[in-house]
């Protein structure tokens, strides 16, 4: 469906362009990418009164034309080329009425650029509540435009709005803002002469950006750039003058459009709310108490459903094998792709819960207030205060989180973000850690109350946050930039959240898990079955042939021999083959051939490690047996030197080992889908690699 | 007299910038000269602070605001 034609919805942040898009389209919209850059393309299709069914794109939502950051860039890309696939015939600018002054600099620039539009008012209420009276009629014969007062949250006014994108020409009507030619006298015309270029305004955007545009070639650049050179034009001169005109003639408009009641002296409520959740040591004190809220029912209420997730998968395993006939294709379809699909999609209850409560704490306003609070001091390691809420997902699932990073608006700092949040202790840690820490710790307590064993476990999530803040200011001056970090950040009003927007979010975001790193993680666990199912030549045979003689068919149980053969097959299958084949790098962490496939299947995701010592020390793996893969872990003896292979340093370089190393392809996939490109997760995998490597290497070798 | 230098509950009129690229960026914020702020708070740590201008709260950090000079 390519749709009858296509509206652009325009506006600054907090406008409420989301809400109106989601009011316009309902479930009806798809997230892809604009062309050629990293930025989430929502389209959607909305059906008019007259039948006609147009196309929907969601812009980023950015304060002027100038672009502070590579998304806010698309909003030019599209409005400036006409070849551009996001072209629009019709923009819908959506204004906050609340703060109409600011709002309409962003559309006296859209106006210049000569594509018809619609001002869609938003927040009429809010502006009232703040004792502004607005003139719709006023603005909209002084602009020249359709004015449409909506409330995007109560779904009001859409139906006009509608009609009135039916009404709305192909012509532009709106009024003449500003005079551009005066801005660069004989600069604009000699540009839009030379390059064909039929408005001034757009002239004039090209002498600004014609180095990030894409649809420009280089000849077109190099010329643009003689040309300001020929006039000596100072882009930032002229953007401080255009800026100041535009306000100019805001001011006019504004003048007999709004009146202000005076009413001053009442203090807002989101002022009241402000003193007490920023407030010195409350601000600190509820913020703490929020998180611990998220992080609890992360964990809580993500038990019941993954567990059902779990099930679900074990009890469709198990019918198919029953059911399915027997052989390699059922064998592949169950043990290799089902369980790669478990794999995925038990992240889904952590997944949804996380960006609920993200999504609420965006939508209230509360979010702008944590940024606020804490950028002093994720400013001194390199970070934002944006940064925060991701690295506190991270405790529960770096996934989620890496795809929370949006929010940051500096490339920078969402790119140092995503490379430290998978160092967070995640949830799938926890099984690894809980197992070895069992395994050599002692279950004593110190000081008469304390839990050693609880001490290792909080010391390992106290150094996955303080590796975490090292490596960023590693990354602080190793990442380069060319954007000036800004902090410059409207507080919006605090407002319910939208629980329909809520669970939007939800959808959205597991639908892309699911999507896109699914893929991967199916994949892998295709490639790893293989692996670990086959080995070269007839090794398998004989090992089938091995265990058919009677020497063992009367010595052991049938479950015994199986649990042997398996074992047995293992060691000879190719994943085996390349455990052995690793040795000799591990061998000084204290690994052997076959943590070393534990440490190869577990690549996939870290709890896997459980799983694959479980199969290779034959016991069955899941938490039920889990007291007997210790035992066995226990009794595990070097078959050369007869000394027990888990000692207390090979536990904990091997907890170090995966606290740093990035054991997880979902992750992986994730970063990859975030920044679009191969070359971060290539340096993340290594820095946390040799990171992992290195630190297992000091710590075994002091220990043994 | 520096926006940055301003304590809470004061107010200022913007006169003039001094650094040309911020104040591109802050009037597009709405910070224009002849503007008045209200300084709103300043984060727990002292650092950014929050303003009112033209009608709604803006945070920026002081590095920032020293940008500002009121009149």
């Amino acid at each position: 469906m390519n749709g009858d034609f296509k509206i652009a919805l325009i506006g600054n942040p907090n406008a409420g362009k989301s809400t109106l898009f989601n009011v316009l389209t309902g479930l009806n919209q798809k997230i892809g990418n604009f062309p050629g850059v990293t930025v989430d393309k929502k389209t959607g299709y909305s059906k008019l009164p007259d039948g006609r069914i147009p196309q929907i794109i969601d812009l980023p939502g950015t304060y002027s034309l100038y672009p502070k950051s590579k998304d806010e860039l698309i909003v030019m890309e599209a409005l400036a080329d006409k070849k551009s696939s996001v072209h629009p015939d019709l923009i819908v600018f959506v204004a906050d009425a609340s703060n109409l002054k600011r709002n309409l600099l962003l559309y006296t620039q859209i106006a210049d650029l000569k594509i018809p539009v619609i001002i869609a008012l938003n927040m009429m209420d809010l502006a009232k509540r703040n004792g502004l009276e607005i003139s719709v009629d006023a603005l909209s014969r002084k602009l020249g435009v359709q004015v449409i007062p909506i409330s995007a949250r109560n779904q009001q006014g859409i139906d006009k709005l509608k009609e009135a994108i039916c009404n709305a020409g192909k012509i532009p009507l709106q009024v003449e803002s500003i005079e551009v030619e005066a801005l660069a006298p004989g600069l604009v015309q000699k540009i839009q002469a030379e390059m064909m270029v039929d408005l001034p305004y757009v002239a004039l955007q090209f002498a600004h950006q014609h180095e990030q545009l894409h649809f420009l070639s280089a000849d077109q650049s190099d010329r643009i750039e003689e040309i300001e050179q020929e006039f000596s034009f100072h882009s930032q001169k002229a953007q401080a003058a255009e800026t100041i005109a535009r306000y100019n003639f805001i001011n006019e408009v504004l003048y007999d459009t709004i009146t202000r009641k005076i009413d001053a002296k009442q203090e807002t409520v989101s002022n009241r709310i402000d003193k007490v959740l920023t407030h010195k040591i409350f601000g600190f004190l509820i913020f703490f108490v929020i998180l611990l809220l998220i992080f609890q029912s992360i964990f809580a209420w993500s038990e019941y459903p993954m567990s059902l997730i779990e099930q679900l998968f074990v009890w469709l395993g198990e019918a198919g094998h029953q059911y399915l006939p027997a052989g390699v294709f059922t064998d592949l379809l169950i043990d290799g792709i089902l369980a790669g699909l478990s794999g995925v999609l038990v992240f889904i209850p952590q997944i949804a819960i996380l960006f609920a409560f993200i999504s609420i704490l965006e939508d209230t306003g509360y979010m702008a207030r944590v940024t606020f609070m804490m950028d002093k001091i994720m400013r001194k390691v390199g970070l934002s205060g944006k940064s925060v809420v991701p690295m506190i997902g991270g405790f529960a699932c770096a996934v989620p989180s890496i795809m929370s990073t949006r929010n940051i608006e500096s490339w920078k700092d969402r790119m140092i973000t995503i490379m430290v949040t998978p160092l967070i202790t995640c949830s799938a840690r926890l099984p690894v850690y809980t197992l070895l820490i069992s395994l050599v710790v002692p279950d004593e307590k110190v000081f008469g109350f304390i839990n050693l064993q609880g001490i290792v476990l909080m010391s390992l999530y106290v150094l996955s946050i303080i590796s975490a803040i090292l490596v960023a200011l590693v990354m602080k001056y190793i990442i380069k930039s060319r954007e000036r970090g800004y902090f410059i950040m409207e507080l919006p009003v605090y407002r319910m959240p939208r629980w329909n927007n809520v669970a939007l979010t939800m959808y959205e975001k597991v639908k892309t898990f699911v999507l896109e790193a699914g893929k991967v993680i199916v994949a892998v666990s295709i490639v790893l079955w293989v692996l670990a199912s086959y080995g070269p030549g007839e090794r398998f045979k004989q090992i089938e042939k091995e265990y058919q003689a009677t020497e063992f068919t009367e010595r052991y149980s049938p479950e015994e021999l199986d649990r042997l053969k398996a074992s047995s097959k293992l060691e000879n299958s190719y994943a085996g083959i390349l455990g052995k084949s690793i040795e000799p790098v591990i061998k000084p962490l204290g690994f052997d051939w076959k943590i070393g496939i534990a440490l190869i299947t577990s690549f996939a995701a870290r709890e896997v490690f459980v799983g694959t010592i479980a199969t290779i020390y034959s016991v069955d793996g899941d938490d039920a047996h889990m007291e007997s893969v210790r035992e066995k872990m226990q009794s595990a003896k070097d078959p050369e030197t007869g000394l027990p292979v888990f000692t207390a340093a090979v536990a904990f370089s091997l907890m170090i080992f995966y606290a740093f190393a990035m054991q997880c392809i979902s992750t992986i996939a994730i970063v990859y889908r975030e920044t679009k490109h191969w070359k971060w997760p290539a340096i993340q995998f290594a820095y946390m690699t040799g990171m992992a490597y290195i630190s297992s290497l000091i710590v075994y070798q002091l220990m043994k | 007299m520096k926006l940055s230098q301003l304590e809470p509950g004061q107010t200022g009129i913007i006169k003039e910038f001094t650094d040309l690229e911020m104040s591109v960026k802050l009037m597009e914020m709405g910070c224009l000269p002849g503007e008045s702020i209200v300084v709103e708070r300043y984060a727990p740590l002292g650092d950014p602070m929050a303003i009112t201008v033209s009608g709604y709260q803006l945070s920026l950090r002081k590095l920032e605001a020293s940008t500002i000079i009121l009149q």
